[in-house]
């Protein structure tokens, strides 16, 4: 700025961007990426044969791959500056619905254990579905959120309960435990040329909604809303459908992830999806998203949703007592946060 | 006589019993910084709203470039080429200055990619770039968040995006209130490029001895209605905040 003011200057070109400033902007600050290599090196060295083991590798990116889908989600509503608490409800919801179709479909008896021999059409209708029933829980949240203007915290612990509550009222409280064969062989524990189905829907998933977040005219908007809803707004961006989109967009992952906990567990888990929204939002935030929204990234999340996993099977394999885990993640976490802030605060300083 | 490229005719807006403004005319003509002034409550701050869309007048004609028009949202103003930049700036500032300029606007990929919605940065960039060095704007980066670029230069994102989209008239609620000394010259040095460049600049202050200095004309309001109307050889700090305060006629002025 060594101009003098009524001088017609051209701007200095932009330093050209380095490939590791790229990267580290990608991974939200790059440290968390590093605490993860440096996690991954420790196990490796330490017990190099179990952790290191293919089996364990590909039980660690399956353990990851339900998660990561709902995390995906979640980083599109944290970086819009809102938050989506009823993920795991949704997810709930949506295998309850999708399995009590299947099952309804396929004509066996309502009670049966195990496997049903449905066919894929079947499967087909049970997985739309899911992620139709996904899809209008996250657009009531972004209609109640945008429109009626109620805060997302409130909004989503609402349908939180509501999606839960009518899990339970469906089925009674009790599991649907009959899922069509093919979905448990070929997506459950079937793999794609060597790799985990489910991995492989994780990454199809991951990589498109990547590409949505950080290339797209839809993404630009993302970001735009979370850093100023209101100078969005006046930029004549209609912010209502924006954010309806957004959220309908968390609750089909919710969906997806739906068919995908269905297909791992051949069951439906109505009790096992409480924590998994506390869950995706640590992982997003340890991914360098800000909870304050407009600043975020899908890589970040990737990160975020693979420390705690790879902890936990780490502890597990050196013998050290797992609770330790959730001990370790929220100190990480607390710490994610705080660098966050620090960062920003040298920023607008 | 020039036509305006708008103009105001008897504008009314009451609220309840409060008459904001009461028959309030006005005027911009091409290529003119005018400045509009008044005290707190003089319906500065009304008048402007209803002129670029965010309000609507309870009476009172709109005309621009001499076509009477209703405006019933901004975007209805922007579609006619007069945009507001608004006091607390409305940047959003975690983006960089060439994704804020091209906010709402974003230019897509040709061909298939534009069709799915990818954008096209690398265009963006350049045009934003382009658009500083027009208007003199030194940025350290177009890559940076805006929230790192200092309150000046935040001031200058937010008028050279709206230089770039505006045609006929520009709105500047006290584009300096919150600089300093030499951001603020810096600022009304844009404002007199962006004017150079053929768009009319109305600017809201409060701020007399500076409107002075920049403004080629200035229009006082005092309690919603018109007290009076200056050309700058004809201002004087004395002479305005008379009119500001007691609704004493200044000079009739045109273009």
């Amino acid at each position: 700025m060594s101009a003098p003011p009524s001088s017609i200057t051209r701007p200095p070109p932009d330093p050209p961007e380095l490939p590791h400033q790229r990267l580290r902007q990608l991974l939200g600050g790059g440290w968390i990426f590093l605490l993860l290599v440096v996690l991954i090196a420790v196990f490796g060295i330490l017990r190099p044969t179990q952790f290191g083991s293919a089996y364990n590798l590909s039980q660690l990116t399956i353990n990851a791959a339900i998660l990561l889908v709902l995390s995906v989600g979640q980083t599109f509503v944290i970086i819009a500056a809102g938050v989506d608490l009823s993920v795991g409800a949704v997810l709930v919801f949506c295998s309850v619905l999708s399995a009590k179709v299947m099952l309804h479909l396929s004509g066996a008896p309502g009670t049966s254990f195990g496997t049903t021999d449905t066919s894929w059409p079947v499967i087909l209708v049970g997985s739309i579905t899911a992620i139709a029933a996904g899809t209008a829980w996250g657009a009531l949240n972004g209609v109640l959120i945008g429109m009626v203007r109620i805060p997302p915290l409130i909004v989503t612990l609402g349908t939180f309960g509501m999606a839960l509550g009518f899990s339970q009222l469906l089925t009674n409280g009790v599991d649907v435990r009959a899922m069509p064969e093919l979905l448990v062989a070929n997506i459950g524990s079937g793999s794609i040329l060597g790799i985990p189905s489910l991995v492989v829907i994780a990454a199809l998933v991951t990589i498109v909604m990547a590409i949505v977040l950080h290339l797209t005219r839809f993404g630009v908007r993302v970001f735009a809303i979370g850093s100023s809803l209101e100078a969005t707004r006046r930029a004549g961006i209609n912010v209502h459908a924006q954010l309806v989109a957004i959220y309908a967009i968390s609750g089909a992952l919710a969906g997806v992830a739906a068919i995908m906990a269905n297909a791992r567990f051949a069951t439906t888990t109505i009790g096992g999806h409480s924590l998994d929204n506390l869950a995706t939002i640590s992982a997003v935030v340890l991914g360098g998203t800000s909870l304050f929204g407009g600043i975020g990234s899908i890589a970040g999340t990737v990160v975020g949703v693979f420390i705690p996993i790879i902890l936990l099977n780490g502890f597990v394999i050196l013998g050290i007592p797992p609770f330790w885990q959730t001990v370790a993640t929220g100190a990480v976490l607390i710490v994610a946060v705080w660098i966050d802030q620090m960062k920003r605060r040298t920023q607008r300083g | 006589m020039t036509v305006p490229l708008l103009e105001a005719r008897r504008i009314c807006r009451y609220f309840g019993h409060v008459r904001a403004l009461d028959g309030v005319d006005f005027a911009v003509y091409p290529g003119e910084i005018c400045a509009l002034i008044g005290d707190n409550g003089a319906g500065k701050s009304t008048l402007v709203k209803i002129l670029s869309g965010a309000d609507s007048a309870t009476s009172g004609e709109i005309l621009v470039a001499g076509e009477p028009r209703s405006f019933h949202s901004p975007g209805d103003a922007q579609a006619v080429g007069i945009i507001t930049v608004y006091q607390d700036l409305a940047l959003a500032p975690e983006l960089s200055p060439a994704d804020n300029l091209f906010l709402g606007r974003e230019l897509l990929l040709p061909g298939v990619f534009g069709r799915l919605g990818f954008v096209d940065r690398p265009t963006m960039r350049r045009q934003s770039a382009e658009q500083f060095a027009r208007l003199g704007v030194t940025l350290r980066s177009s890559r940076v968040a805006v929230s790192s670029l200092s309150g000046g230069q935040r001031q200058s994102v937010a008028i050279a995006r709206a230089a770039m989209w505006a045609n006929r008239v520009i709105f500047m609620d006290e584009p300096t209130a919150a600089l300093g000394v030499i951001q603020s010259a810096r600022v009304l040095d844009l404002v007199r490029q962006v004017r150079d460049a053929g768009i009319a600049v109305v600017i809201i202050s409060h701020n007399i001895p500076q409107v002075i200095e920049i403004a080629d004309r200035i229009a006082v309001l005092r309690l919603g209605r018109n007290a009076g109307q200056f050309h700058r050889a004809d201002a004087t700090v004395e002479n305005l905040t008379a009119a500001m305060t007691s609704g004493t006629s200044g000079i009739e002025a045109g273009p």
